[in-house]
């Protein structure tokens, strides 16, 4: 029931969620039965699972941008998306957290107790006592053997330029959609999209580099796992983030978004300062402290 | 379900037209009311598979030595009851009766994103088509017990993967979920229904909601770094790579800690809606109430560590968790005494959902108190990992929150289905209940102080004889829950005794303002707040 203008807009059944759970069912179990060593049966129901994501989305959030097209939405389901992405990225940024946790912790507790300091002197003595604690390290086994790392102010101090200067130029685009420059609004955005994709373009350098170079892999310790999985979920989300952010440029090429509706765009802009912030606690406490 | 009975002759502009075909109506279904029915029908259906886990679990300790199955099928059963519970039962039901209740209660058309609430749900029963699943598999369910602790999850067989993405996806579930409900009550209020005038239900949910959005995605992290120790290298967990096991406790009871709260705030908003509706008095300290459950909320973030004492851990962090614990009593107690007080000088009457909110206040209070000698460092050195903990939270989920969502099934049934419930039968299941269940749980204080661990499946014969009374109680209480399906059934199908618009004597509030059985669409238009509709019209007091 399409409910008339002015009241909230509850839309009837769809379909795309059970898709989207289809969906999900099939990606982890084939990834889950392709880490058990079925890697034959596990692929191709990953990759459905997959397609049907992407299937869901396109069709989902089509639906939603004809709505939204059509004029369907209130100030008040404009307001409930509006929250939807804060609490979505406030989510985001408690996943983060514990993966920063888990690096504080390592770093500030564990490696210490490990090297015989504090409630770890008996750890010390009886199972390593050669180890003396030092960051990075990849423990008292030296798990993946000795690595180097990388340096803070070559690619990743330019990586931080990047992700800044991105955050700047979607801002100039965001302004002058705000005036109605369209033509301004669109190269700014193209700008912003260009910058992710060279720093996703040097952040595949940089692991590169590290797994063949400076034997840093995900397997070197406590130092390898976080410093690649918090790089690497960032990078992750990067690249979300630089696909919502190409969604948007067609979405403005369509004409999609008005001086005053552009909830969208809005949206995909919140989420990629997010991830720039993320990358400057990453720049600051993974690669320069 | 409710929606089969065609005795609906409500006159209201607001056509009840629900859609006919079976998937239409709930595959795809984006209404609050159904999609609440989801919930509480799976959630029931999971109450039912956990404690058949459990029934099998007092089975084999009903008496010393081992009796019927192999301790690794005991260790299966101990982690798939805690976590089909946890994840299959409680936290859906409380969801279910936010779907349903929240827009009624606030005066909202639906859930303020009502195609994400459809997903939120449909989810779940993939999520545990996947861990049950588990069961079936070369080595069985996980063994390691739900906490996951390594490096013992990490030694399980194929279905660490597997239960590790079925708790990725639950995760999901209960983000979208939360999501939705905080943009609900904050952004769908009707016009005058300012935030403290909200029913506390409410406010508990969005206190509630709040601490689902900050801990789900932690509780999904540490599942990953357990994921990636095991499959991909990596050290977080292991000592000799630089990372520690006991890490893994920190980053899991951050999450643990205020999920707990996640199960049993909810549970007080429930209780917090029926003893003043049955004392036929307002609550007593409205806004007290509140800002109890917040201060709860805010400090189950500073607590998780009373949940590892003995795992090591320097003297000021033991100090620091021990005492931070304590505090939670304060507002804990602020509670307990304003439920009293509300029945206080009250014209109290006592329909099954009143019995099991007393109940509730009886013996959640005693699982509280239990909880604080649990918070007493040395003496937590001895109940750790004891019967006395399982004692402990049992009383604080099965007499707490279990008690809170058959209290609120029974109060709200009527407005659901449009049907009164049989109060002979609701009474014959809350007092086989509640004397089964302490049968069932109080022993298990002794064992634990007698020094019986936790998750074994023998034990010593000087531990017989309460084993022997706690089984008892298990398969009593157990069957006793037969009987709540039998008078839902009943109620749903069956009961010729219709349901008024207001139900009970003393209700108040939105909910009790549309017809019973609450149309499929309430609230189309806001409705008009007057005064003496509310129950917390004046929080002056």
């Amino acid at each position: 029931m399409a409910q008339t203008q002015g009241a909230y807009y509850v839309p009837h059944g769809s379909h795309w969620p059970i898709v989207g759970s289809l969906g999900l069912f099939g990606t982890v179990s084939g990834a889950a039965m392709w880490l058990n060593d079925s890697p034959g049966v596990g692929k191709p129901i990953m990759a459905v699972g997959i397609a049907l994501l992407v299937v869901m989305m396109l069709g989902w959030f089509g639906t939603v941008i004809r709505e939204s097209v059509g004029g369907l939405y209130n100030k008040q389901v404009d307001v409930s998306f509006r929250m939807g992405m804060i609490w979505f990225i406030f989510s985001e940024v408690m996943f983060f957290a514990a993966f920063f946790g888990a690096l504080f912790y390592a770093r500030e507790l564990v490696v210490p107790w490990l090297g015989g300091s504090g409630k770890g002197a008996m750890t010390n003595y009886f199972l390593w006592p050669e180890y003396t604690a030092a960051w990075p390290t990849n423990g008292p086994d030296d798990i993946g053997g000795s690595f180097q790392t990388m340096t803070p102010w070559g690619i990743p101090l330019l990586n931080t330029l990047l992700l800044l200067t991105s955050g700047v130029t979607l801002t100039i685009s965001h302004h002058a959609l705000r005036a109605g420059h369209r033509g301004r609004t669109i190269a700014f955005l193209a700008l912003t999209v260009l910058l992710g994709v060279i720093f996703l373009g040097f952040q595949i350098y940089e692991y590169a580099h590290a797994y063949g170079h400076l034997n840093l892999t995900l397997g070197s310790g406590i130092y390898g796992s976080t410093f690649f999985m918090l790089t690497g979920f960032h990078g992750l989300h990067v690249t979300l983030g630089a696909i919502m952010l190409t969604v948007i440029l067609f979405r403005c090429m369509k004409g999609h978004f008005t001086r005053d509706n552009h909830f969208g765009y809005e949206a995909v802009a919140w989420y990629w300062h997010f991830v720039d912030v993320v990358w400057l606690g990453l720049f600051l406490f993974v690669y320069v402290l | 379900m409710a929606a089969a009975n065609p005795a609906i002759h409500d006159v209201h502009d607001d056509h009840d037209h629900k859609p006919q075909g079976f998937l239409d109506r709930w595959l795809f279904t984006t209404n609050h009311k159904d999609i609440g029915t989801l919930y509480l029908v799976f959630s029931l259906t999971m109450f039912f598979i956990g404690g058949t886990m459990a029934m099998l679990i007092r089975a084999e300790l009903f008496k010393p030595g081992m009796q019927l199955m192999q301790p690794e099928f005991f260790n299966e059963m101990t982690s798939m009851h805690a976590l089909v519970m946890i994840f299959g039962a409680v936290m859906p039901a409380f969801v279910g009766l936010g779907n349903w209740m929240i827009p009624l209660q606030i005066g909202a058309p639906d859930m303020a994103l009502p195609r994400m609430n459809n997903w939120s749900f449909w989810i779940l029963p993939f999520a545990f088509l996947l861990l049950l699943s588990t069961i079936f598999m070369p080595g069985g369910g996980p063994q390691g017990g739900w906490t996951m602790y390594p490096p013992l999850a990490l030694q399980g067989g194929v279905n660490v993967a597997f239960s590790i993405f079925a708790i990725h996806l639950m995760g999901i579930s209960s983000i979208m979920g939360a999501i939705n409900i905080i943009a609900t009550i904050l952004n769908m209020r009707a016009p005058g229904m300012d935030l403290l005038k909200m029913p506390v239900f409410v406010w508990s949910w969005l206190i509630t909601a709040f601490l689902l959005i900050a801990v789900m995605p932690v509780l999904a992290g540490a599942v990953t770094m357990l994921l990636t120790d095991k499959f991909f290298g990596t050290s977080f967990f292991h000592a000799a790579g630089g990372g520690d096991p006991v890490m893994y406790q920190h980053i899991f009871w951050f999450f643990g800690h205020p999920e707990v709260y996640i199960m049993i705030l909810p549970a007080f908003g429930i209780i917090s809606e029926i003893i003043p509706t049955f004392s036929r008095k307002p609550i007593f300290g409205y806004q007290a109430m509140v800002y109890a459950i917040a201060s709860i909320a805010f400090l189950s973030f500073i607590v998780w560590a009373h949940h590892m004492f003995s795992v090591g851990m320097p003297l000021g962090g033991e100090l620091f968790f021990m005492y931070a614990t304590m505090l939670i009593a304060i507002p804990t107690g602020v509670k307990v005494f304003n439920w009293i007080s509300t029945m206080w000088g009250g014209a109290m009457t006592f329909e099954t959902p009143m019995l099991f909110a007393i109940a509730f206040v009886v013996l959640f209070t005693i699982g509280g108190f239990s909880g604080v000698m649990c918070a007493i460092v040395p003496a937590d050195f001895q109940y750790q990992d004891s019967y006395f903990v399982v004692a402990h939270f049992h009383y604080v989920l099965v007499t707490g929150a279990v008690f809170a969502i058959m209290a609120s099934a029974y109060y709200w049934l009527p407005k659901w289905s449009g049907h009164m419930y049989s109060e002979t039968w609701g009474k014959i299941h809350f007092w086989s209940s509640v004397i089964s269940v302490n049968v069932l749980f109080f022993p298990q204080h002794f064992l634990g102080l007698a020094g019986m661990p936790r998750r074994i499946p023998d034990y010593n014969v000087a531990f017989a004889d309460f084993n022997m009374i706690s089984s008892i109680g298990g398969f009593w209480f157990g069957a006793s829950q037969l009987i709540f399906v039998g008078v839902i059934i009943h109620c749903v199908y069956f009961s010729k005794q219709k349901a008024t618009t207001q139900v009970w004597e003393g209700a108040r509030g939105l909910e009790w303002t549309v017809p019973s059985p609450a149309p499929h669409h309430t609230f189309s238009t806001p409705p008009v707040l007057k005064p003496g509709m509310l129950a917390h019209d004046d929080v002056s007091h």
